[in-house]
């Protein structure tokens, strides 16, 4: 047999059919809902008088309009959010899906959910109408965002037209230094090949500095592989991710368990397999980073300064000098001197535990700078109780950030939690688009920690001087 | 789905690069349940300012360009989020082609499934466009899916590579789900075997 990439390996396990020119329907194992991108699709199987073919493997939360604070029970203010939420309701009903309502404990971002209950598992095919389904991809799944059409698609027919990716490895060397985290590195990939580098590709992260990472921080790299333009991400599952596995809610068991677990130590990238594309990287050159522009790929290590438009090539340049301008900046000023309003700690790529206790482990026994608005969400219900049961809850509080509810929140502002004209934001969420976490808003990409230390001092700080 | 028949129509100039989808259709218009009306909303934040009023020096708000079924755009277009209101929107302000260097993944896709044609051209090519594009209403393009070619106003033609399937399922205006379901058999199939090998999923 030929040798055979991870993603080779998922990919020939679910095709359901390969047409002569190539094009495959895939079978979906997991299919994820969400209330922004699924309502138009529900429409159009009833239009048509189709049902959901497989409703066992479908699995819906609502996440991105729900508010993060108030009462659970009570109904949504907004008038447009609240009909977007009771239509996931009653399609969750009518057709008979799994369904984490806005009032179960079990309730968050829906790539937070997935793995908590198990419903994430290695070697399955994921997908979600949400480009940061590629978080997944951490457990050695194959898992990646889909358009309206698509998720109408796979409720009628549980699979997907495809064409293969190429494949692409991406290797971390080595440890990293303190102070680096899982954000940083994901952000510095990005940098190294813009966020057009990963189109056409699935990625596979590698390397001791990946191996090293937990589950939690396996997540943050996958999440952001889409914002390199990757169709997803993989990481080979190992200890770490049968560790985390184990146990959960919808995680098989006995019996089940030891013949998936069979099938699981063989989803890994054989040695001699073929690469359409290989990035090395080493672990000790990544410093924490944090963004400048508009896009995730400006990005820079926190010690550096605010870039000249100019030394950028061709379309980049006038991409930069907007970006510059709409950010507020001066090309020479230095990162670490750029003040800030606002603290985001939160989203799909950021909202799990352990993000929130890398932010907490820098915020203990301090205060927030006077005056700066700082928010905590937790991904979920369950992280949330967590954090509280860790007494991380009680420091963050104490340190002056609110406590919130789990959802979206201000990672993309479909909810009252939003950023206004001109206000800057040290964010741990995934995007740093124009009028991304609000009209006008200004948004700097960061890891949980130096979020938390941009919010002791009120500006981007280097966390190495925190610690 | 409508059939894809031959454009010769205005292109729009928009050089930017990385003209995300939060830029095509802002998150505040995502709180739709129904796909269409999403026009007026297509590049919300250039096009309008705060109360509402157009912003002149906005391309589509241009006399010459109000008209226009071609977008000419800059690298990577249509990256960020999987949303599909941003296919939506640009059809329904009337765009059929969109000409770039790139497009990121989810969102090309998300143009087939709408009756729309991306084509990706080598920078060169995308920059004779480019220019012809910035002519004005004058300046009408043609596109020939068929034949696979656009023509500048003045008969310069580049060929465009597409994925025969994409192409044939444009050309006749075919609708995925039901090209599927003639396969349920398959799909029946492998979840049979499916459930052998892997009973746990």
């Amino acid at each position: 047999m030929s040798p055979k990439t991870l993603y080779d390996k998922i990919w020939d396990a679910h095709v359901a059919h390969e047409a002569e020119d190539g094009t495959c329907l895939l079978y979906i194992d997991r299919h994820l809902v969400h209330e922004v991108t699924s309502p138009q699709a529900f429409e159009g199987l009833r239009m048509a008088n189709r049902t959901v073919r497989a409703p066992d493997k479908t699995i819906a939360v609502p996440d991105h309009n729900v508010p993060t604070t108030g009462d659970r029970n009570a109904v949504i203010e907004n008038e447009e959010s609240r009909i977007q939420v009771e239509a996931l309701d009653r399609n969750a009903k009518d057709f008979g899906l799994i369904y984490y309502p806005v009032n179960d404990v079990r309730q968050g971002i829906v790539h937070i959910v997935g793995p908590e209950q198990g419903w994430t598992l290695p070697g399955m095919t994921v997908v979600c109408g949400d480009s940061h389904t590629a978080t997944h991809g951490a457990f050695g799944a194959l898992a990646h965002g889909i358009g309206t059409s698509e998720v109408e698609h796979v409720l009628a027919t549980q699979t997907l037209i495809q064409k293969k990716s190429k494949n692409m490895k991406v290797e971390i060397t080595g440890k990293l230094r303190p102070g680096v985290t899982a954000k940083d590195i994901t952000l510095s990939v990005i940098g190294a090949t813009g966020t057009a580098g990963g189109t056409g590709y699935v990625i596979e992260y590698c390397g001791e500095a990946i191996r090293d990472l937990s589950m939690e921080g396996r997540m943050t790299v996958c999440n952001m592989a889409i914002e390199g333009g990757a169709r997803a991400g993989l990481i080979a599952p190992d200890e770490t991710t049968f560790d985390y596995v184990k146990g959960r809610a919808h995680a098989p068991k006995g019996a089940q368990w030891e013949a998936a677990m069979d099938w699981w130590k063989t989803l890994y990238s054989d040695d001699d397999a073929q690469w359409d594309k290989v990035i090395t990287i080493k672990g000790e050159d990544i410093a924490p980073v944090v963004t400048w522009g508009t896009s995730p790929e400006d990005v820079l290590p926190i010690d550096a300064v605010v870039p000249a438009p100019e030394t950028f090539n061709g379309g980049k340049a006038e991409a930069a000098r907007r970006a510059i301008e709409y950010m507020g900046l001066t090309p020479g000023q230095k990162l670490s001197d750029i003040e800030i309003d606002t603290v985001f700690i939160g989203s799909c790529t950021n909202g799990r535990i352990e993000d929130l206790r890398a932010a907490a482990a820098i915020l203990k026994g301090k205060k927030i700078k006077d005056g700066l608005r700082a928010m905590v969400v937790p991904g979920s219900g369950l992280v949330r109780a967590q954090a509280e049961e860790e007494g991380l809850a009680r420091i963050f509080q104490d340190a002056g950030f609110e406590w919130r509810l789990a959802g979206c929140s201000m990672c993309l502002a479909m909810n009252p939690d939003q950023l206004s004209e001109g206000e800057r934001c040290a964010s741990t969420s995934n995007r740093n688009f124009e009028g991304r976490q609000g009209y006008k808003g200004r948004t700097h990409l960061v890891s949980p920690a130096m979020a938390a230390a941009a919010a002791v001092t009120g500006r981007l700080t280097d966390v190495r001087e925190m610690m | 789905m409508n059939k894809f028949e031959k454009v010769s129509g205005i292109a729009a100039p928009m050089p930017l690069v990385n003209i995300d989808t939060d830029m095509i259709i802002p998150k505040i218009f995502l709180k739709t349940i129904k796909r269409s009306g999403l026009g007026v909303n297509l590049f919300d934040e250039m096009r309008y300012d705060r109360q509402g009023n157009e912003n002149p020096d906005f391309v589509l708000n241009k006399p010459a360009y109000r008209e226009a079924e071609i977008l000419i755009a800059g690298d990577n277009f249509g990256c960020g989020s999987s949303r599909e209101h941003a296919p939506w929107a640009l059809a329904d302000f009337g765009i059929k082609v969109i000409v770039s260097t790139s497009f990121a993944d989810i969102f090309y896709n998300n143009c087939f499934k709408n009756g729309m044609l991306p084509i990706i051209l080598p920078q060169e090519q995308v920059d004779v466009l480019m220019k012809d594009a910035e002519k004005g209403a004058n300046a009408r393009m043609e596109v020939d899916l068929e034949k696979q070619t656009i023509s500048t106003s003045e008969g310069e033609t580049f060929s465009f590579d597409i994925d025969p399937f994409r192409k044939h399922c444009l050309l006749e205006g075919l609708d995925d789900i039901g090209l599927t379901f003639e396969k349920v058999a398959e799909i029946d199939a492998f979840e049979a075997r499916a459930a052998q090998a892997r009973p746990w999923v």
